[in-house]
């Protein structure tokens, strides 16, 4: 009961505070007049009585203020007090506080963005079940390489899958899933597209823990080679379908063949990523022939960990298997381990080293917004140092100050804090939008972790920032200002080396995050200018698919190929017309192993000879531009059965035929055919991928037919490519309408699009550190224009004394660009360690880049002279009567 | 002129909740009554009377009423809850086992 009186109490003193102050007071002089009275009765006189009761009283104030504090809300008075002072010390010097709010908006709304992209993409759960016991799980070759996609977590063989799936037991189930694609064709002559789809085994939905919205999710009977069930995602299923769940159970068709919708995907389903429109069964559409094979690698195997077993353990098992298998098929490429990495880390693959580095980035910037801010702070708290003098000699405690302090530059920090929430919102949408690759892209937004973070932030730049000036402004020396005389000149000596201290960090985390930006904007510029092995001028490129249904022989599609050739050929304004697998830049289609007939056969130990595969046909390299080297294209004569000729890459004849000219030599190739082929040419290397190596290549006559991963077209025009995109989309729908075309672009673009992601953190990584530059220009200004303010005395003493003026410019100069130097020397020093973390970002690049070390200083040196010119130069003018006089 | 120190640490809510135990007083009647019982040995300080009351009134000891004083003025005045009755029965208990020990003490010596 005596908690709830004492509660009673409490909050009955929370709102009537203001009436029992009153009555305090009331108290407080009845007594005192009491005492008066008695003194008076005593046989004082009237004067005498009330000087004497107030000798006994104390100091009133303080007695009240002692009453007041045992009404337990004294914490909040004077928090009220701190905030109301704060508030009017700010609007006092509204530039200050713009500056330094505006400052913190975009600081904390900068890193407030980056924390919810980093949030989304790289923390959050799937909305799968337990996604914590989720891990994929990859094929390894030993002689991998590093920083070579696909050889580290390489794809997996279907009959791979198999094994692992039925010899171990660490894992609760595994499921696969391929990339595919197909022609969606209109029920109700709707327009064909070509729709992103993957083939998933009928255990991949029960294994992650995900239900149909509607409908079901595949059996086992549907995941056969012959199977026609197909799933829709929820994107596709409002989109395409209007959100009809009638569709459920009714066929569409898919490269025209019928297919059953069994069921449609739930809405927050965007695995493996958003541009997946619709899922069949892993084995439907496979070729037979290829199931049993243990070198075909195509599949991602998602694997379910059982609860009472750890990873190590359930890999080791499958790590055994796979190297059972390696040894049975010594000739073939099938890896000899085993390598896995969560669902999570999967799918942020290509973007978690890039996110982390811009998160780093934007954290030293508001590194550099907090010192900033203390800067200032620092400089204010200069031009408040008899304030603070008077207050602490009044009796305010030294806390009390401090606590004082806090609260403006939390006041600061709040208020930019609101702003740069604000800010980040819009921002987080725009990064959200631009960033191409980020695997959940729409579920980023904004909650209530991150309000949280937002919070954490603003608190821990307030103290981050008010703490240091705080401290240094009420310590003991500050109260000797009231006993200096006001022509105090070195009083503040402390306090400029406080400052310089600060600048001199701000100026080294800048110079770290410049050179960064310096070298990956360097990188990418290289990246733009990498010699991707053709002439990239003036080249219209695009997509198709022949579907196989419809052109069911070589013949046929041979001849859809060359009626669209010739026709386009015979188009004005195009020059040449090249048709492939894939063009240089567009990423590499796969690779296969052969095997050298004229050369002795290899020791099981041996690595096999590897190369990417693509087709071509005889006229691609020279509207390419592709040079020939040695030997001959291929010809309209080398088609079908007479076919069996390819053209091998110049990195390939090196690589393979050091010393010996391949032209005439045969080789093996068990994956295509399982057939020889003539080595008739050697032409130049292409990049398969911007920013990659360049790897041996191997082309086949497109004629030869049995190409299944859709063709590619580049068209080399007289001018603006794009201008002939219509017209040749006219002639490829005229020979077929129903045949659906994509990616229609300049061969410039689809190399600037593959660059996006390089181009965007670069970008970013610029902006942030040119926002840094400009803050450590501000304070440099600042703390230089605070020291000659200081010294307004001394440099008219100096002028009187017959200084020379620019003797006294450059002293100035000296003296603001001494900090700028030092951490022009220590952030130099801090990048050439830090830097090297990023090497594996920087495509032909050396962390230790001279010439963006040189960029960096000069820059600096400029910006630094600049920001210490204006009041060196205001100094030298001084008119020295006036210096003398001011004080 | 006594300081607050002259009162032994602690014992002025005892001295306090004692004093109004008979009727209710407002503080400067409190003070002098102090003062008077102790024979002039006891100084009870404003500095510490008022802190102390309110404080007592806050943890619902003592509860206070503004009433017409003998002088005609209003006077804010203090009375014992029957909280306060029980901490000072407490209090007394406490004080008496203190001193008894103290006493003994200083009569062996």
């Amino acid at each position: 009961m005596r908690w709830l009186a004492e509660l009673r109490m409490r909050i009955g003193m929370l709102f009537g505070r203001g009436k029992a102050g009153v009555r305090l007071d009331d108290e407080l002089r009845d007594h005192l007049e009491r005492q008066v009275a008695e003194n008076i009765a005593a046989g004082m006189n009237g004067e005498e009585a009330r000087y004497a009761a107030l000798r006994t009283f104390g100091n009133p104030a303080l007695l009240r203020e002692q009453a007041r504090t045992t009404w337990s809300w004294q914490w909040l008075e004077s928090l009220a007090r701190d905030v109301r002072f704060g508030a009017r010390s700010l609007r006092r010097s509204p530039g200050f506080s713009l500056i330094a709010i505006a400052v913190m908006a975009l600081c904390i709304g900068a890193t407030t963005s980056l924390f919810t992209v980093v949030r989304s993409v790289l923390m959050r759960p799937l909305p799968f079940r337990d996604p914590g016991r989720l891990v994929m799980l990859y094929e390894h070759f030993r002689d991998a390489r590093d920083n070579q996609a696909g050889f580290n977590y390489n794809t997996v063989a279907p009959a791979d899958y198999a094994d692992w799936r039925a010899q171990t037991h660490g894992f609760e189930d595994m499921a696969a899933w391929r990339w595919w694609q197909f022609n969606l064709t209109g029920e109700r002559g709707e327009l064909p597209e070509l729709v992103t789809a993957r083939s998933g085994s009928w255990n991949l939905f029960p294994l992650l823990g995900v239900q149909a919205a509607i409908g079901r999710t595949f059996t086992e009977s549907e995941d056969r080679l012959d199977g026609t069930a197909v799933m829709l995602t929820w994107s596709l299923y409002e989109r395409r379908f209007g959100g009809d769940p009638s569709i459920v159970g009714r066929q569409i068709h898919l490269d025209g063949e019928p297919y059953t919708v069994v069921g449609v995907l739930p809405k927050s389903f965007t695995y493996p990523d958003a541009k997946v429109e619709l899922w069949v069964p892993f084995l439907s559409g496979l070729p037979a022939e290829i199931v049993p094979h243990h070198d075909y690698h195509f599949g991602r195997v998602v694997a379910r960990l059982k609860p009472d077993v750890s990873l190590a353990s359930a890999l080791s098992q499958v790590e055994a298997v796979q190297y059972r298998l390696h040894l049975q098929y010594p000739v073939a490429p099938v890896a000899e381990d085993v390598v896995s990495r969560t669902i999570n880390d999967d799918l942020a693959k290509d973007v978690k080293k890039p996110l982390l580095l811009l998160m780093c980035a934007v954290g030293c910037m508001l590194l550099i917004g907090c010192l900033n801010v203390a800067n200032l702070l620092v400089a204010r708290g200069a031009a408040r140092q008899k304030e603070m003098a008077i207050r602490g000699a009044l009796g305010a405690q030294r806390l009390t100050l401090i606590r004082a302090q806090l609260t403006e530059s939390l006041l600061i920090c709040l208020t930019g804090g609101v702003g740069g929430v604000l800010l980040s919102l819009a921002a987080t949408n725009w990064m959200a939008s631009r960033w191409k690759d980020l695997p959940s892209a729409e579920g980023i937004h904004i909650d209530a972790v991150v309000l949280g973070f937002a919070c954490a932030l603003v608190f821990a730049a307030a103290l981050l920032a008010g703490l240091l000036p705080a401290i240094s402004s009420t310590g003991k020396a500050a109260f000797a200002s009231l006993q200096a005389s006001s022509r105090s000149t070195t009083g503040n000596l402390s306090r400029a080396t406080l400052r310089k201290t600060l600048l001199t960090v701000e100026i080294a985390v800048t110079v770290v995050l410049l050179i960064g930006a310096g070298l990956l904007l360097r990188s990418f510029v290289r990246l733009q200018n990498a010699d991707v092995g053709c002439a990239t001028g003036n080249l219209l490129t695009l997509n198709f698919s022949v579907p196989v249904q419809k052109y069911s022989s070589p013949a046929k599609v041979n001849a859809f190929n060359e009626s669209l050739l010739e026709k386009l050929r015979a188009l004005p304004g195009v020059r040449a017309v090249a048709l492939g697998s894939d063009l240089p830049g567009e990423g590499n289609g796969g690779d296969d192993i052969f095997i050298i007939k004229e050369h002795p056969p290899l020791k099981p130990s041996d690595t096999l000879p590897d190369a990417f595969t693509l087709w071509a046909d005889p006229g691609y390299f020279s509207a390419l531009q592709i040079p020939l080297l040695n030997g001959r294209f291929f010809s309209r004569d080398d088609r079908l059965d007479r076919a069996r000729k390819v053209i091998v890459s110049s990195r390939l004849a090196r690589q393979y035929f050091p010393g010996e000219n391949p032209v005439g030599k045969v080789v093996h190739v068990r994956a295509y055919n399982d057939a020889d082929y003539e080595i008739v040419g050697v032409v130049g290397d292409t990049l398969g991928q911007v920013g990659k190596p360049v790897e041996p290549a191997m082309y086949y006559p497109i004629l030869l037919g049995g190409l299944n991963r859709g063709e590619s077209l580049a068209i080399r025009t007289d001018a603006d490519p794009l201008a002939m995109s219509v017209p040749v989309q006219k002639q490829i729908a005229a020979l077929d309408p129903e045949m659906p075309v994509s990616n229609v672009q300049t061969m410039q673009q689809a190399i600037g699009d593959s660059l996006g992601n390089a181009s965007f953190s670069a970008t970013l990584v610029l902006a942030f550190s040119v926002l840094s530059l400009l803050l450590a220009s501000v304070g440099l200004y600042g703390v230089l224009s605070y020291l000659m303010a200081q010294r307004t005395t001394e440099i008219g003493v100096r002028l009187a004394l017959g200084a020379q003026r620019d003797q006294l410019l450059r002293l100035i100069l000296f003296d603001g660009l001494r900090p700028a130097v030092i951490g022009l020397a220590l952030g130099a020093a801090a990048s050439a360690g830090i830097t090297q973390l990023i090497g594996s970002m920087l495509y032909d690049t050396r962390p230790l880049d001279p010439t963006v070390y040189v960029a960096v200083t000069f820059t600096l040196l400029l910006v630094a002279t600049l920001a210490c010119m204006i009041p060196a130069w205001r100094a030298s003018r001084l008119d020295p009567m006036q210096a003398l006089r001011m004080e | 002129m006594g300081k607050p120190s002259d009162l032994v640490q602690g014992t002025l809510d005892l001295l306090i909740l004692k004093t109004i135990l008979l009727e209710p007083m407002h503080g400067w009647a409190i003070a002098k009554r102090i003062q008077q019982v102790s024979r002039e040995v006891l100084q009870v300080q404003q500095g510490s009377l008022y802190p102390a009351l309110h404080r007592l009134e806050q943890q619902g000891w003592i509860k206070a009423k503004w009433a017409e004083s003998e002088t005609g003025r209003q006077a804010k005045f203090y009375a014992l809850t029957a909280a306060g009755r029980k901490r000072l029965e407490a209090e007394t208990a406490n004080w008496n086992r203190l001193s008894a020990a103290i006493d003994l003490i200083v009569a062996e010596a």
